[in-house]
């Protein structure tokens, strides 16, 4: 059985025990990586990727990526139980190389973007979402 | 040539000088016994631009007692530094002598004594004096509301609202963003908004369904003012569904969005912006990190986390000001802005003493017609209090510890959680309590007093998870409020522990035995923000449980123990 956020019934706050610590890349996270840079060393920066700090609802979380230059995009959520997220691929002529969508969180972790550039070199970048049960503000 | 950085740094060292002369200043006159209003409005005008600020009201439109916290704890870059300075430390760091008016409006210590000798603070009366001294000084000042002005008292629960919209009204605001208004409910927000005589912002709030800015509420708004052009941005709270029902406003989406802040900035200035002002209700430390991200913000006023400091804090090129809550104070920031550029200011937080400050007759008469058909039910004594009753402070405030107490007898159970806010006024020892007092710390739209059974692992989850959203070092996972209290419930935290590994020897505190992650136990609460929670209204639990006792002692709570600090 899963709890979700709105079955748990806590201070009215919601969300999985198991939600609650950052999740750690698995074995299928790097294979995921190693299929799409064939093992080639993957740099930093040209790349940006967008999503919240704290996830509103972890079951809909709205991130998005911008890559200038960039001819695929692998995003992928290494703490869930199927860490690819998926795949874009850009054309020669494709205005911009940008995409946005809203992806479900088991718990809190790392959403990472890497980018295979047109000439072959990859980068990647990652941002922390943080799937909380909420707390009380001022 | 001196630098823009070098002569913004001038320009603090001399406020400092003359925020420093003028606590000074009140010290002796306290000694005298002679603070007159004059005295707390003294300020030489400076430039051309002049702004004021005020934030989270919490509808508190008469007069209180409010006590700043003893514990606020900083962590990672914020430990130490301001707002997490408290008491003492804050009076030496400030030049503050102890038992003078601004040791009694600043810091907590001898709180009971100095509140007997300075009285009450606050009441919208007042705030409308000091509103109108400034716009004596400057006709065309802009006069911005943080947010939090629409909720927490009884009049503004029964007239969602409305009480306090007409009363800010009559001070004629030039903008406002917003946080704890959204629990009216989205509908009542757009009907109140539609009709608002003034902008309405928030750059972060989104349409849920396109993830696209609201139509509902502005990015910005351009003001006229001294020949310069001002640009007023709003950013709302940005963990609106988190921290409170997402289910009343569906249809919005928040978070701190700091790209797009850049976006807006940019924006402005190329319109032609010559002073950016941020209207924020981020919380101070997420207000600090995004002026060291986002470029060309000249001032933030900010809001949500109820600071009160005597001086702006300056990140880069980026002024923050702090004002405080509960109607306590009042910023004033004067502004030198040539040749699109802020070339200097001068700053005053003004503590709104209600015995020395006159109230504003037509503000007056607005919130006693607010106030005249629940006048009855407002000022029926409930009961007396022998122990100052606050609220403020990471762990614990008396206040809640009485509202727990009350969760626990009343609903029957082993447990009571009570929400780390921090709004609420303090009521002195010897005081009556009254129902609009109890409702001051209570009233929502969300106050079923619900009754569950949790298991110790998951009571252990709920701190691990409440604490990670106040001592996260980065702010930007922060969400501004305090610990979650706890009745009958006992334990351990190093604040300076990752998630997961920062609470420990949780104890039951009626058997004195460690709590079993596999037991399950009986606790109360209030504040959820799950649809459908079923339970009597805290307020009601709150008021059953003072008549019972009629004079209420709260004993010093020792049940939390904070390492790390």
């Amino acid at each position: 059985m899963q709890l979700t956020r709105r079955d748990t019934l806590a201070m009215g706050l919601g969300a999985t025990a198991l939600a609650l610590l950052p999740i750690r890349a698995t074995a299928a996270t790097d294979d995921l990586i190693a299929a799409f840079t064939g093992g080639a060393e993957v740099g930093e920066g040209g790349i940006t990727l967008t999503a919240p700090e704290i996830a509103e609802n972890g079951n809909t979380v709205p991130v998005g990526f911008d890559a200038p230059g960039a001819a695929a995009v692998m995003m992928l959520a290494p703490g869930n139980p199927n860490p690819a997220v998926g795949t874009f691929n850009f054309g020669p002529l494709a205005g911009s190389q940008s995409a946005s969508t809203r992806i479900r969180l088991a718990g809190t972790q790392d959403v990472m973007a890497i980018a295979r550039m047109a000439d072959g070199s990859f980068t990647q970048t990652s941002a922390t979402v943080k799937v909380t049960i909420g707390g009380c503000g001022g | 040539m001196i630098s823009r950085r070098d002569f913004l740094q001038t320009s603090m060292a001399a406020s400092a000088i003359l925020g420093a002369s003028s606590f000074g200043n009140w010290s002796r006159l306290a000694a005298q016994q002679a603070l007159t209003q004059d005295q707390l409005l003294q300020f030489d005008t400076f430039g051309n631009v002049s702004l004021i600020h005020i934030t989270d009201i919490h509808a508190q439109m008469k007069p209180i007692y409010f006590r700043e916290p003893e514990i606020n704890l900083g962590v990672g870059g914020a430990r130490g530094q301001v707002p997490h300075v408290t008491g003492a430390d804050f009076r030496r760091m400030y030049g503050i002598e102890d038992g003078s008016p601004s040791a009694y409006a600043l810091s907590y210590n001898d709180f009971s004594a100095l509140a007997k000798g300075f009285g009450r603070v606050g009441g919208l009366d007042r705030v409308s004096t000091v509103v109108n001294a400034i716009r004596a000084d400057r006709p065309d000042a802009l006069l911005l509301d943080g947010g939090d002005t629409w909720h927490g008292s009884y009049t503004c629960f029964h007239s969602q609202g409305q009480d306090m919209v007409n009363v800010m009204n009559a001070m004629k605001p030039d903008a406002m963003t917003f946080h704890w208004e959204f629990t009216l409910g989205s509908d009542r927000v757009r009907e109140i908004v539609e009709e608002l005589p003034f902008a309405a912002l928030g750059q972060n709030i989104f349409d849920n369904e396109w993830d696209e800015p609201s139509e509902d509420f502005a990015d910005y708004e351009f003001y006229e003012r001294g020949g310069a052009k001002i640009a007023v941005i709003g950013q709302a709270f940005p963990y609106m569904p988190i921290a409170n029902p997402g289910w009343m406003f569906p249809e919005y989406s928040f978070g701190i969005r700091d790209q797009r802040m850049q976006e807006m900035v940019d924006e402005v200035r190329a319109a032609g912006a010559d002073l950016v002002v941020c209207l924020s209700h981020n919380g101070f430390d997420v207000d600090k990190k995004m002026a060291g991200k986002v470029s060309g913000i000249d001032v933030i006023l900010s809001g949500h986390t109820h600071d009160a400091l005597p001086e702006p804090v300056l990140v880069g090129e980026t002024i923050i000001i702090a004002s405080g809550s509960n109607g306590k104070f009042v910023s004033r920031v004067d502004l030198d802005v040539r040749d699109g550029r802020m070339m200097g200011f001068r700053h005053k937080l003004i503590p709104v003493f209600a015995d020395v400050i006159d109230p504003d007759p037509a503000v007056t008469a607005v919130i006693d017609a607010e106030r005249a058909p629940h006048k009855d039910k407002l000022e029926e004594v409930i009961g007396t209090t022998d122990t100052l009753l606050y609220r403020r402070g990471n762990f614990n405030g008396s206040w809640d510890d009485l509202i727990c107490d009350a969760l626990i007898s009343e609903r029957d159970a082993d447990i009571a959680l009570s929400p780390g806010v921090r709004w609420g006024p303090s009521i002195l020892p010897g005081d009556p309590i009254t129902r609009e007092d109890i409702w001051n710390v209570t009233s929502m739209t969300y106050g079923q007093a619900y009754r569950t059974e949790m298991t110790g692992e998951f009571l252990h989850v709920v701190l691990e998870d409440v604490a990670d959203n106040l001592f996260n070092p980065d702010p930007y996972y922060q969400q501004g409020g305090d610990m979650v209290r706890t009745g009958g419930l006992g334990y351990r935290i190093d604040i300076t522990k990752p998630q997961g590994s920062r609470i420990s020897d949780l104890t039951l505190l009626k058997t004195g035995e460690a709590i079993d992650p596999a037991r399950t136990y009986a606790v109360a609460g209030w504040a959820s923000v799950n649809p459908d929670t079923e339970g009597p209204q805290i307020w009601d639990v709150v008021e059953a449980h003072i008549r019972k006792q009629g004079t209420v002692v709260v004993e010093p709570n020792t049940s939390v123990i904070v390492e790390g600090v």
